[in-house]
């Protein structure tokens, strides 16, 4: 079949804002930044209006010899931990609100509140959660699992800080996955279920056996999701913590921006290494997820 | 979708063991309960700090006293509103948002119109890169985009927050998907009667999709009035155009800490978006189920 080449020209005409902005702003920075990454570009090049020095793998060469590199891609992998628990949380939180009973909607409205949150309200309500003077430690010490005396600061502790800001992550998330799921509950048949009530099956089997295979597309796809996600994070860390105390929250991405924008010795070329880093380590995690559970799984899902 | 909701109904017709039916109602509740507890207790305790009256010289970590203030005032918002010029940031965040839905939904509209109805050479590379934007790594394009603004002169301005976030996969997809939905025959009509493509996608495709452009509209309005991180970047030379929720954090960070002030003032920011979710709830909940379908 022949095109009509007005067809096509407008066609181009109603696609070029779109297409000049997607070239510029989404496809001109991924190559650009690629290549910045085996470039030398800081702070001092860029005062003299220098632009980028090849290099090759140098800055490769200084993150594998950078603690706080390493420090930020282990707290990155350790970050992953939230992803179990979010998911099987958002998927019981689902199960539990997807019977028609009254009230039910208004309580799916209100978990996803905290979807709807920005960061930075969550950072300042969770701050006063957090304090040493906060909500935790009050209902902690309610449940005389502490006492005053003993309570945490949890955003400045070293060893806590770290599940502080999980818990934030949470927070926003569980809300998101749960609407996910629920999408997913509406797709098992009926009659399933009940086949299985008449069995004899309690609650907790038929959660195992018939929700949890069913929903199996839908769980891989959110828990893929979660795991991009939570190797990404960076918001949550900035705004809570700032990577401190010790850097015991500071996330690969945190390196990232620190190298890039924080203090006077920035370095565009080392953070977009950085950057590719984390990139090639999100890909490989996806490609091991898609490979581990069947791809057309979760394309069925999605 | 339309699995959905006829699933839904059937649910009740459940065959039940009628005495074991109170007690696993109770507990469900109660479950329900602790849950919701947990996902808006901020917000409450948010709440109650902002309309607690300071002077009478209370302190927010008085529990559970503080949860339930005993004098109630508005004072709060004012003195947040007139010391930290809120007003200034309320009308960054208006700006920047406003711009951002308008520009979403222009772009998103346009581009989405031959991608769904057209036949032309490039439209399956077309189609494929706006895909492959959702799985691309974009962990660096930050920096690059800095300096790009920078480049244009842009760097420090509302237009240069604005900008790079319009074209987007989701909106396009979006746009298309509703697009795909309208009938051949509505169009070729119109092209009878010498209509030009502007004409149909403005007087015919747009007033029949409004539902979808209503639900990218509202996507759009509440992620741009919550970004915190790109905004901060792009603005960090220029303090004062920053929007309201970058602002709220330096709030915070300023010496006068003043956390009674600081309620006030993310309620500011925290009430049109739910007030907006509030009444697109519906819509959100669809649209997101949407995507999984």
């Amino acid at each position: 079949m022949r095109i009509p080449w007005r067809q096509t020209l407008m066609s181009y005409t109603f696609l070029a804002p779109a297409l000049i902005l997607l070239a510029v702003f989404t496809f001109y920075p991924l190559v650009y930044g690629a290549y910045l990454g085996f470039t030398e570009y800081t702070g001092a090049r860029f005062a003299q209006g220098l632009g980028p020095k090849f290099t090759g793998l140098d800055n490769f060469r200084t993150l594998a010899g950078d603690p706080l590199f390493h420090t930020a891609i282990w707290n990155s992998v350790r970050y992953l931990l939230v992803v179990p628990v979010l998911q099987l949380a958002s998927l019981a939180v689902a199960v539990l609100v997807n019977k028609e009973l009254p009230g039910m909607t208004w309580f799916r409205a209100a978990y996803y509140v905290p979807v709807v949150t920005s960061v930075s309200l969550a950072a300042v309500m969770f701050e006063w959660v957090f304090n040493r003077e906060g909500v935790l430690n009050w209902v902690l010490t309610s449940l005389h699992l502490t006492t005053p005396q003993k309570a945490i600061g949890w955003l400045n502790s070293e060893t806590w800080a770290f599940f502080a800001v999980m818990l934030v992550t949470f927070w926003r998330g569980f809300g998101y996955y749960m609407v996910l799921y629920l999408a997913g509950l509406q797709t098992i048949p009926q009659e399933l279920e009940e086949a299985a009530v008449l069995d004899g099956a309690n609650p907790w089997q038929r959660f195992w056996r018939v929700t949890v295979p069913l929903m199996r597309p839908t769980i891989l796809l959110c828990t893929l999701l979660s795991t991009i996600a939570a190797l990404r994070v960076l918001e949550e860390v900035l705004v809570l913590t700032n990577g401190g105390p010790l850097n015991s929250t500071y996330t690969a991405l945190m390196y990232v921006y620190a190298k890039a924008f924080q203090g006077f010795d920035f370095n565009y070329g080392l953070a977009s290494a950085a950057g590719l880093v984390v990139a090639a380590v999100a890909l490989i995690i996806s490609a091991v997820n898609f490979r581990l559970f069947r791809t057309d799984d979760v394309a069925e899902g999605a | 979708m339309s699995a959905a909701a006829t699933a839904r109904p059937a649910a009740r017709e459940r065959p039940r063991v009628s005495w074991r039916r109170p007690l696993s109602l109770t507990l469900r509740y109660a479950v329900l309960i602790a849950i919701l507890v947990f996902a808006i207790f901020p917000f409450v305790w948010t709440l109650a700090i902002a309309l607690t009256d300071k002077t009478a010289g209370v302190s927010i970590y008085a529990f559970p006293a503080s949860l339930l203030p005993r004098r109630i005032t508005l004072h709060n918002f004012v003195d947040v509103y007139r010391t930290f010029h809120l007003g200034a940031y309320l009308w960054n965040s208006v700006s920047i948002t406003v711009m951002t839905v308008i520009g979403t939904l222009v772009v998103s509209a346009l581009a989405a119109y031959p991608l769904a109805r057209f036949r032309f050479p490039g439209r399956n590379v077309i189609f494929s890169a706006i895909v492959a934007t959702l799985v691309l790594p974009s962990e660096t394009n930050f920096i690059v985009n800095t300096l790009t603004l920078k480049n244009l002169h842009l760097l420090g301005t509302h237009l240069g927050v604005v900008i790079p976030t319009v074209a987007g996969a989701f909106g396009i997809f979006l746009m298309r998907q509703a697009f795909l939905s309208i009938p051949s025959a509505l169009l070729e009509a119109a092209r009878l009667d010498g209509a030009s493509e502007l004409t149909i996608l403005t007087r015919i495709m747009l007033p029949l999709t409004r539902p979808s452009l209503a639900a990218l509209g509202i996507f759009t309005l509440v992620t741009t009035w919550n970004a915190y991180f790109w905004p901060m970047v792009v603005l960090s030379g220029a303090p004062e155009r920053v929007p309201l929720s970058v602002a709220v954090l330096k709030l915070k960070g300023q010496f006068n800490y003043d956390p009674f002030n600081i309620a006030a003032g993310s309620l500011f920011m925290m009430l049109p978006v739910l007030i907006v979710f509030l009444l697109a709830q519906r819509l959100f909940l669809r649209g997101l189920e949407g995507a999984v379908k």
